[in-house]
């Protein structure tokens, strides 16, 4: 009976067990996320960087403001954002724990990384190949999809992938308010019960996930350059 | 039709460019010359309003494109194609998806698109590079590229800003003779800027200097080759070094008119004496034959006889010593030979 001896390490045999539900509790947490991040993080970039002054339509009030709150979103050590959103937690899940809980500061810093990555991406497309869309009598919009987004692909690919590995790494804070997932699996059973195996196994299977990401995350980069 | 008039583009207290007044006719190709920082590329970009001009008219068909914005200027846009310096191109999509970008922004039906982009690539000449992307492209032919993309909408007006600076002789050669063709078939008005004579001196019907933001000479390129005291008549036809002939007397002559092909022959003949040619530079522009020559001939020969007999064969003759005073009948005095290729006024 394992629960009565607490200290014992698990048996490797039951390490699956416990780690491939850990597993899909993480990819469940990042997923979510991640698609969040994406539909709200990109358009933000976009914007960031249109309304510059090397943008499409530059806007120097609205620049300043959403500029501004997306470094305020990346300025907290993610510790510290997640205890300072919980009221906003508790207003929107009704709990301050777990899963749910997990999803709104993970979502901002998500955001506010993401809209940067994608603001930085849009801004290597050289100004001049938008002068192309804009002596053609192409829309704004147009512009932006057809040509800026288009030609900002690869780097937008390469800043999913950064922005997918540093979730995980967020996922893992949020096993602190009991989200779940690897992260979470590591802190109880590795840090607090001595459980080295689980540990090492944690440790390998992130090291492995990380790298699979990040491999292919750069093939995908590569597929999309020409 | 290209008509600018009054147009002035000022960035804060700079002025960029100062009452430009220039007008290209259908079917015609005009340059705009002038050096680095003249304002060439500015000018360009007012007239398809990538800048906007500060004041004046820029009216391309009789629409006056400074008047307008949102909607009706990206309309108007469309009849104006621009090709660019660097060909401009996207890296991500291939030569037939480049061609086909302005035609899918303004949606036209698939199958409409894919067999207009098959005649600009076949009228280009890169029918077989359809499906290459840019980066396996040279330059040159990316710049073909630019221009299949730049007819995509069947524009009137042409737009090219300096798209053969940086190419080989031999892409500059094919990219001008594809401009010069859609002139001649599509009724297409060019409007070149260059820094490159060559390309003024291949294609252009009219020519103008720019020069701080004003146009100091403009006229047909047939006339200004023609004229004696320009500037940007030496810098179309810059002058060899002449060589050096102490024994004989120089006199520097100017194709003028109609020249029988023999004329330098017959006007030997006619003085009695040989006609040595000391520097000469004769070409076809417009279809006659302009040029500047210097010859030497014995000094026993009488100035005025000379000169009439240059004139009556087409060339305008005069003495190159100063010592000598111009007579009467001898063309308008040309700037001192220095003996040296005079520098381009042109970067």
């Amino acid at each position: 009976m394992r629960t009565i001896v607490p200290l014992l390490a698990t048996p490797w045999p039951d390490v699956p067990d416990l780690l491939v539900p850990a597993l899909a509790e993480t990819a469940r947490m990042v997923g979510v996320v991640m698609t969040i991040v994406v539909l709200v993080g990109g358009p933000l970039g976009l914007l960031i960087h249109n309304t510059s002054p090397l943008g499409l339509t530059p806007h120097k009030a609205v620049h300043v403001s959403i500029s501004w709150v997306a470094n305020m979103g990346r300025s907290l050590p993610f510790l510290v954002l997640m205890a300072a959103v919980v009221p906003v937690t508790r207003l929107v899940f009704g709990t301050t724990i777990g899963f749910k809980a997990a999803i709104i500061p993970m979502s901002i810093a998500g955001i506010a990384f993401f809209a940067r990555l994608v603001e930085n991406a849009v801004r290597e497309v050289p100004r001049e190949l938008l002068d192309v869309g804009v002596a053609s009598g192409a829309g704004r919009w147009q512009i932006m999809s057809g040509i800026q987004l288009r030609e900002a692909l690869p780097g937008i690919a390469a800043g999913i992938t950064l922005n997918v590995i540093a979730m995980i790494e967020y996922s893992a804070i949020a096993g602190a308010i009991g989200s779940g997932g690897l992260g979470y699996l590591a802190v109880n059973y590795g840090y607090r019960r001595f459980d080295t195996t689980i540990m090492i196994a944690c440790i390998v299977l992130l090291v492995v996930l990380v790298q699979a990401i990040q491999f292919s995350g750069d093939r995908v980069v590569r597929r999309l350059t020409h | 039709m290209i008509e600018i008039s009054g147009l002035t583009k000022s960035y804060g207290t700079t002025t960029v460019l100062d009452g430009i007044d220039l007008r290209v006719d259908d079917a015609r190709i005009a340059a705009v010359v002038g050096p680095s920082g003249a304002g060439k590329s500015t000018l360009a970009r007012c007239v398809n309003l990538l800048e906007r001009p500060t004041s004046g008219r820029v009216e391309v068909n009789g629409q006056d494109l400074a008047a307008l914005s949102g909607r009706e200027l990206r309309r108007a846009r469309l009849q104006i194609g621009t090709v660019f310096q660097s060909a401009n191109l996207l890296r991500r999509l291939t030569a037939a998806q480049n061609v086909a970008l302005p035609m899918r922004q303004q949606r036209l039906p698939d199958t409409e698109v894919r067999r207009r982009v098959g005649e600009l690539l076949e009228r280009v000449g890169m029918l077989h590079r359809a499906n290459h992307h840019p980066a396996q492209l040279s330059g040159g032919q990316r710049q073909r590229i630019g221009i299949a993309r730049s007819l995509a909408l069947r524009p009137s007006v042409l737009l090219s800003d300096e798209a053969t600076s940086g190419l080989d002789p031999e892409s500059t050669r094919a990219i001008l003779a594809l401009l010069t063709e859609l002139r001649d078939e599509l009724a297409v008005t060019v409007l070149v800027i260059t820094h490159e004579m060559d390309v003024v001196r291949g294609i252009a019907d009219h020519v103008a200097q720019l020069d701080h933001g004003r146009i100091v000479e403009q006229g047909r390129v047939a006339d200004v080759v023609r004229r004696s005291d320009s500037p940007l008549a030496t810098a179309l036809l810059p002058m060899p070094t002449v060589v050096a002939a102490p024994e004989l007397r120089q006199w520097r002559l100017r194709i003028e008119g109609h020249v029988s092909p023999f004329w330098l022959a017959e006007v030997g003949r006619e003085l009695g004496g040989d006609v040595a040619v000391l520097a000469a530079l004769v070409e076809e522009s417009a279809g006659r034959p302009v040029g500047r020559l210097t010859v030497g001939l014995d000094r026993a020969h009488d100035e005025r006889r000379v000169a009439e007999v240059f004139r009556r064969h087409g060339v305008v003759a005069a003495p190159a010593d100063p010592a000598a005073p111009a007579g009467p009948v001898t063309g308008p005095a040309e700037a001192p030979v220095t003996g040296t290729r005079e520098k381009e006024p042109v970067a």
